[in-house]
């Protein structure tokens, strides 16, 4: 069982929560040209890696805000949470 | 190679089983090969034996970093199957259930393999709709497919909750009678052996830590066991993929997710199909050993622990008991998990890269065991001949970039949504 500090709510179980994928994917910007490569990119490709990851989590049985964690895929430990506009 | 059947049972029982010979032998790398495989579970098993056997290419080394078998291909359930309804995959997994039914006689080894028939639960009319359509989408593939009813499912297992009030009640299901199960070690041992016998340097407890590429070619690979020269290297590592993809500068589209399975304690036969409760993330079959054997989501986050965790567990088995409720009487014998590399579009990819002599076996998510023959028998081609074969052409890794997707289940990039 994670257990999960909402930068809104606090600590909670991980049955609380849904997970939301890579934070670190950029989408590209709006209005602009975009490349194949690029849409290829934010769709597609994943960086996956094993160690630190920075990804979203929703708060769907609770607060119901999205915000980012940092967290350890080898080992499950969450390391930082924040809300969608804080940087690491 | 000593081969073994009834006869030589009985010679090495008068020996006391004193002069078995070792199933593979344990081989310090050697300084080139003509080939090699990275990661020694059941596909790259079945890969260096296809390129020994059908391409006749016996410089071949496995590297693995822990010992064969010992990653999915010894975590998953054992259910072989080609209920698929798009061309690609149908094709190339019946292409798989055709090596299946002639591998124990083909590795002379018993692979157990039980053709007891797969049966996919519908819960409602457009269920049955949808299912109606696969099913004769895998019958233009020559591929067997039975609609069956509510009552033709209760005959065929009666022990399941057929009450009025549940909250998924069984309409009826599809019947893929000639799916079934195998004993997953079998296979390993079987490819492992044979693939020794032809000359092929199984190297375990060795792990990849970078390769040597020149002007965009693979010229070896370095180990924790020193230098290789190559100039062929397969990958076929699944959830370890992403990690070596690093190493190789490539990003690809991929994830690794993490997916538990569970048995409980043996008990007297009661199951006699593999039964696939979608609509509650549930699955199940019984073993030979009596074992109920049991399975159901991802644990729904990027992880590589090999090792789940118990929310997931818990519903997966609150499924069970919706769907089987004499299981509430089991106890449990064993969970573990296994790390899957999950693709955007829930199909695997057999392929060249832009790096020449490096090929790419990955993306099996959940369903790779099934697979492994055809995997091997493709990869091998596409290693041995620098070319897909017509069962991998659509197993691309381009096909994302260019839309050609094969999104069996329709699921999306969220991978890990069930």
């Amino acid at each position: 069982m994670l257990f999960i500090k909402c930068p809104y709510c606090g600590d909670r179980s991980q049955n609380e929560f849904a997970y939301g994928g890579d934070a670190t994917v950029k989408r590209p910007e709006i209005n602009k040209e975009v490349s194949d490569k690029d849409w290829d990119n934010f769709v597609y490709l994943r960086k996956s890696p094993r160690g630190k990851h920075l990804e979203f989590w929703h708060h769907v049985s609770g607060c119901r805000q999205w915000f980012k964690i940092q967290r350890d895929t080898s080992t499950h430990e969450i390391f930082k949470t924040f809300k969608v506009t804080e940087e690491i | 190679m000593q081969k073994y059947s009834l006869f030589s049972l009985i010679k090495n029982a008068f020996r006391n089983h004193k002069d078995w010979e070792v199933a593979w032998k344990n081989p310090k790398p050697k300084k080139e090969y003509d080939v090699v495989i990275i990661g020694g579970g059941g596909h790259g098993l079945a890969t260096a034996y296809y390129l020994a056997k059908e391409h006749k290419i016996k410089n071949i080394a496995i590297i693995e970093k822990g010992w064969i078998g010992g990653g999915n291909v010894g975590r998953n359930t054992t259910i072989i199957r080609s209920n698929y309804m798009y061309d690609a995959n149908a094709r190339f997994n019946e292409f798989a259930m055709n090596l299946w039914r002639n591998m124990s006689q083909e590795l002379n080894f018993n692979v157990m393999f039980s053709p007891r028939g797969i049966i996919n639960l519908a819960h409602s009319d457009v269920q049955m709709n949808a299912f109606s359509r696969r099913g004769n989408s895998m019958r233009l593939n020559g591929i067997d497919a039975v609609l069956l009813d509510r009552e033709e499912v209760k005959k065929l297992i009666p022990m399941a909750d057929f009450s009025e009030n549940v909250r998924f009640p069984i309409f009826g299901g599809l019947m893929q009678p000639s799916a079934g199960t195998a004993r997953h070690d079998a296979v390993v041992w079987g490819y492992a052996r044979q693939a020794d016998s032809m000359g092929v340097d199984i190297i375990q407890h060795c792990e990849v830590n970078g390769f040597d590429i020149v002007n965009g070619k693979i010229k070896g690979i370095r180990t924790s066991k020193g230098n290789i020269k190559t100039k062929k290297v397969g990958l076929c590592v699944a959830g370890s993929t992403s990690i070596l993809a690093e190493k190789l500068n490539m990003t690809l589209p991929i994830e690794t997710h993490l997916l538990q399975a569970c048995v409980s304690e043996p008990i007297k036969p009661i199951l006699n199909y593999v039964v696939t409760f979608g609509a509650g993330h549930f699955y199940s079959s019984q073993s030979d050993k009596g074992e109920m054997v049991m399975g159901g989501d991802l644990d729904g986050y990027n992880s590589y622990a090999q090792r789940g965790n118990l929310p997931t567990l818990q519903h997966v088995l609150t499924e069970g008991l919706a769907l089987f409720p004499f299981l509430s009487k089991l106890k449990m014998l064993r969970t573990w998990g296994g790390i899957m590399d999950m693709s955007m579009d829930g199909s695997p990819i057999i392929d060249k890269t832009h790096i020449e002599g490096l090929y790419l076996n990955c993306g099996w998510c959940y369903g790779g065991f099934k697979s492994t023959p055809a995997s091997g028998w493709t990869f091998a081609y596409t290693i041995a001949k620098d070319a897909v074969h017509e069962l991998n052409a659509n197993l691309s890794l381009n096909r994302f970039s260019t839309g050609y997707l094969l999104d069996e289940k329709g699921l999306g990039t969220k991978t890990w949504i069930g």
